[in-house]
């Protein structure tokens, strides 16, 4: 009897195999996405130098408030693919949306603003990446969802699609609104 | 026109596939020649179907053919005509077509060479051949057709990855493939057993060879890849433990273990399950790896066009060929008989160790590769399986296999004398010590691991040599009889002693990466750097133009002791249309070490980056599997392949009545 | 060969250029320097997918170098630089994976495997020369010796 089930064991070990490959290749799962290692943790310290004016971008100023952070660039090309979702979001969804520039050339981004609007309500510039690398960026766009207490509660790698924010962003937003 | 002609070859070639697959499984089960014999006629069609196409798409890309999607994404015109040719299989479609002709291309060896096999057999191999292709043709021509045209035929084509721009894709890809789906054969040998339910000493005879004849094309093209990234990469890294190359590992494990277990029951008669089982799940674990680099389940360096649907096809096509055989194996393999015993010491219980060694070995790999997207799917943290790891779990395991294969082939079989064949190994024993101390002494007592490895090859080279020595009684005898008894001696033998060999040569090589140097710095023309005894002198840097690139060519003088002792040009080029940068290193292999020379990037006071390495021993590592892959194509060549089969199973058959009651 | 073909597939934007580690980026001294090597070896670079960040050519490759080789000369331990990036990249940035029940199956499967294997291969042989042991007569083994001779030959 236990010979018998010997000989059942390969199949058995390829029959989870093939289960497993099966869930690996569901469409909504990407192997390159990374889950932040920051959620629900304090959210790093950062006072960063405003792109407009002469002021300074920092978490202490952010306090109290549930704030979206987007790290983008004028070099990056997916970010001109969730710009006009930033702008609605912005306009029509009133959410605080900061942005950090990311190793960008001051000129470089106030143009790329000009040409497409500025959805921010600051931009602190990063022009070393120094805190982009304490948030754990890897690749821009990213956007961080910030809550009253300074916690990330969210990362959202790559640009912005409407579905996430549907279905994960503004929902988060109004939850964490209300506590 | 000869496009469209290719993909009707490519669906006449299914179409016959079809026919393969069914006709001759039906002749075999209700004995009728007739139909059985339509297995060896489809195979020998289907393989000049899927070379013209094959060839019909390497047409399209030499006239540069740009109304084809595949030539589009993949060529342009100043592409050299090299590149234009291998660039066929440097992208999905094309490699899937390479497979699919690797795969007619053994079903008509098959078809060609058994003919002293029982009709019922090869029907039944050449038919479960025929599965494999209609599964793979219906997956290039559904999801992954290179013939496809363009509605809008543009300019020019997108041209090839620079990175491929290398002779390395003419050669590895070719060898890679052929060994991947040469184990297919094997694969239907023991399927057709299964299905027979008969395994013998001969079946064994008649699966050996194919297997022994993918693993040396499997080797010889895993070698040129590693080869390929020592030399292209910049830095001299020639392994990475990435899950591509897993992917190509994993079956030579599994192909290793199965040539030697097929020995076992070839020469007496037991372990015939589990070679029946190897032999599965060594083209399994190909097939494994061929939905590891397409599906883009995991990720990796050597990435393939990701498309879901196509990942859901390759699964399908594992579930219906692992899974089907699996469970043939589930049902059928208890009833076969297992033949005759023997002692744990042995020559028997040498290859059992060194099977389940191997077979381990093969798992480790298999649930590292895989076990990131385990975590990924069950929901855990995203976590990284990288070198270490297989350092710490995979090379403990390939000590005792080292230490094994001298001690192995001097054991006799059914019981050996394990405490004879070390005493007849002091000399090898002696070796080992001897590199072991002079490395301590020469390194200062460096790294002891690689000491350790170096020794470990030294035991392994002697304990082969001893063991032919032994053969042909070297030193025992006048050496005129020595050499009488090394010409009689069976190829097979010679090519053990090769192969081993090259094994131990590639050991001492990998061992060696341990005592590289390394000198990385800002170098001013003129000026010089120092290297292990060798002085580096960047002389000039010039603009060259190559055919679809520009290159930054160095001149670099190596001086050893003010002696001119080599002068090298590493280059940078710069691929316009790609917009991007390869570096080409130059490298002096010499047989003690290599000299490795990259120019890196120039700074704003004309100064350049140089990297310049050492490295002892290195070419070992390729040469070493060259030799391997020389020996197993030496026991290739030995004619009891081929005459006398018939007589020789007799006689085995006599021998096992003998010893079974 | 393929090596960046991956970071093309990302819908992300990476900068990118110069080629593993870079002369500029090095510690001036060698002891720290070594160090910082021996940890980078072992530290992933995130967008260039199972390559190093000391092999890599990426840009933010480039950036962790730079900033473990500052924890090091301010004096950090091995453990403590490492921490340092592991901190804000997870476990993931981790070559080595860390030994932890997640992990119980990867670290102590392949060792778990053999044992069970050997022990099987054991127990088969038990009961497989239980079943069969009938010593040959003198006449079974000289005519099997006989044999074993002349398949020698």
């Amino acid at each position: 009897m236990l010979r018998k089930v010997a000989y059942l064991l390969p199949v058995l070990v390829f029959a989870a195999l093939a289960a497993y490959f099966a869930l690996g290749l569901r469409p909504d799962r990407d192997p390159h996405l990374l889950p932040s290692a920051l959620i629900d943790k304090p959210s790093p310290d950062f006072t960063l130098p405003e792109l407009n004016g002469d002021g300074k971008l920092s978490l202490a100023g952010l306090h109290g408030q549930v704030v979206v952070v987007n790290f983008f660039a004028s070099w990056c090309v997916p970010c001109r693919v969730e710009h006009p979702l930033l702008m609605r979001l912005a306009e029509q969804e009133h959410i605080a949306l900061y942005g950090i520039a990311y190793k960008d050339n001051v000129q470089d981004t106030r143009r790329i603003l000009t040409q497409l609007g500025d959805p921010y309500r600051s931009i602190g510039v990063d022009r070393d990446g120094r805190t982009g690398f304490d948030y754990g960026v890897y690749g821009v766009p990213e956007t961080y969802v910030i809550d009253k207490n300074g916690r990330i509660r969210k990362r959202f790698v790559g640009p912005l699609a409407a579905d996430a924010v549907n279905n994960e962003l503004l929902p988060l937003l109004q939850e964490l609104n209300k506590s | 026109m000869i496009v469209e002609l290719g993909h009707f070859a490519l669906i006449l070639a299914f179409c016959v596939a079809v026919c393969q697959a069914i006709v001759p499984l039906l002749g075999a089960w209700r004995r009728h020649y007739g139909w059985m014999s339509v297995g060896r006629s489809a195979a020998l069609v289907q393989f000049p179907l899927v070379a013209f196409a094959m060839a019909a798409l390497m047409y399209a890309y030499i006239v540069s053919d740009f109304s084809v999607i595949n030539v589009i994404q993949n060529s342009h015109t100043d592409k050299p005509l090299l590149y234009k040719i291998t660039g066929v299989w440097g992208n999905h479609e094309g490699s899937m077509l390479l497979w699919v002709f690797m795969l007619a291309l053994c079903g008509g060896a098959v078809a060609l060479f058994s003919g002293n096999l029982p009709p019922a057999l090869q029907a039944r191999v050449l038919s479960v051949q025929g599965m494999i292709g209609v599964g793979f043709l219906a997956f290039i021509l559904l999801t992954s057709n290179p013939f496809l045209r363009a509605v809008m035929p543009p300019e020019n084509g997108n041209g090839l990855n620079p990175i491929l721009q290398d002779p390395g894709l003419a050669f590895h890809p070719p060898f890679l493939y052929l060994g991947y789906v040469g184990f297919s054969v094997s694969f239907a040998f023991a399927v057709a057993a299964l299905i027979d339910g008969r395994v013998d000493a001969a079946w064994a005879r008649w699966v050996r060879p194919w297997a022994l004849a993918s693993w040396c094309a499997l080797t010889v093209g895993i070698a040129m890849g590693s080869w390929w990234a020592y030399y292209t990469l910049g830095w001299g890294g020639w392994w990475f433990w990435d899950p591509v190359e897993n992917a190509s590992f994993m079956p030579w494990l599994a192909g290793t273990a199965l040539i030697h277990s097929a020995i076992v029951v070839e020469k007496r008669d037991a372990l015939k399950s589990w070679t029946i089982l190897l032999a599965i799940i060594t083209f399994s674990l190909s097939l494994v790896g061929t939905f590891l680099v397409r599906s883009g389940v995991l990720t990796s360096v050597h990435a393939f066009a990701v498309d879901p649907s196509r990942g859901m096809f390759i699964l399908l096509l594992l579930v219906a060929s692992i899974g089907g055989s699996l469970t043939l194996y589930a049902v059928r393999a208890p009833s076969l008989q297992s033949g005759g015993l023997f002692a744990p010491v042995s020559r028997e219980g040498a290859l059992v160790l060194n099977n389940l060694l191997l077979a381990t070995g093969a798992a480790t790999v298999l649930l590292g590769t895989l076990y990131p997207l385990f975590i990924d799917v069950i929901g855990g943290d995203k976590l990284t399986v990288g070198p270490p790891f297989f350092n710490k779990t995979f090379v403990p395991l390939m000590v005792p296999v080292l230490a094994a294969v001298a001690a192995g082939p001097l054991l006799a079989w059914k019981r050996g004398d394990l405490l004879g064949a070390l005493q007849r190994l002091w000399l090898a024993f002696a070796a080992a010590i001897l590199v072991a101390v002079a490395g301590l002494y020469l390194t200062s007592g460096g790294p002891v691991l690689a000491i350790l490895g170096l020794g470990l090859a030294a035991w392994t080279a002697l304990g082969a040599l001893v063991e032919w020595a032994e053969r042909i009684k070297l030193f025992r005898v006048k050496p005129g009889d020595s050499w009488k008894r090394a010409v009689h001696l069976p190829r097979a033998a010679h090519g053990m002693t090769l192969a081993h060999l090259g094994l131990a040569i590639s050991v001492a090589g990998i061992a060696a990466t341990a005592f590289e140097r390394e000198q990385l710095s800002v170098v001013r023309i003129g000026d010089s750097i120092q290297l292990a005894e060798f002085t580096v002198t960047l002389d000039k840097v010039e603009r060259q133009p190559g055919p679809n690139f520009v290159a930054d060519d160095a001149t670099v003088t190596v001086r050893r002791n003010g002696v001119i002792e080599a002068v090298m040009h590493p280059q940078r080029r710069f691929f316009e249309l790609q917009q991007q940068t390869t570096t080409e290193t130059a490298i002096r292999t010499s047989l003690l070490a290599d000299l490795y020379i990259a120019l890196g990037e120039p700074d704003q006071n004309g100064g350049w980056t140089i990297r310049a390495y050492w490295k002892p021993l290195i070419s070992w590592i390729w040469f070493g599997a060259l030799v391997m892959a020389f020996g197993g194509m030496v026991s290739l060549s030995d004619r009891r392949w081929r005459v006398g089969v018939a007589a020789r199973a007799r006689m085995n058959a006599k021998l096992q009545a003998a010893a079974g009651d | 060969m393929k090596r960046f073909a991956a970071a093309l597939l990302l819908a992300l934007s990476f900068a990118g250029g110069a080629s593993a580690v870079e002369p500029t980026e090095r510690l001036s001294d060698p002891a720290l320097e070594s160090r910082a090597r021996a940890i980078s070896q072992g530290l992933r670079c995130l967008v260039c997918q199972n390559e190093s960040i000391d092999e890599s050519g990426a840009d933010l490759a480039h950036d962790v170098r730079v900033l473990l080789r500052e924890r090091i000369a301010a004096g950090d331990s091995d453990d403590k630089a490492t921490a340092f990036i592991v901190s804000r990249y997870g476990d993931f940035v981790l070559l080595n994976p860390p030994v932890k029940p997640a992990t119980y199956v990867l670290w102590f499967g392949p060792p778990a495997l053999l044992v069970i294997a050997m022990g099987g291969l054991i127990l088969g042989r038990r009961r497989r020369a239980a079943a069969q042991e009938v010593p040959l007569s003198a006449d079974e083994r000289q005519a099997l010796a006989r044999l074993m001779q002349e398949s020698e030959q």
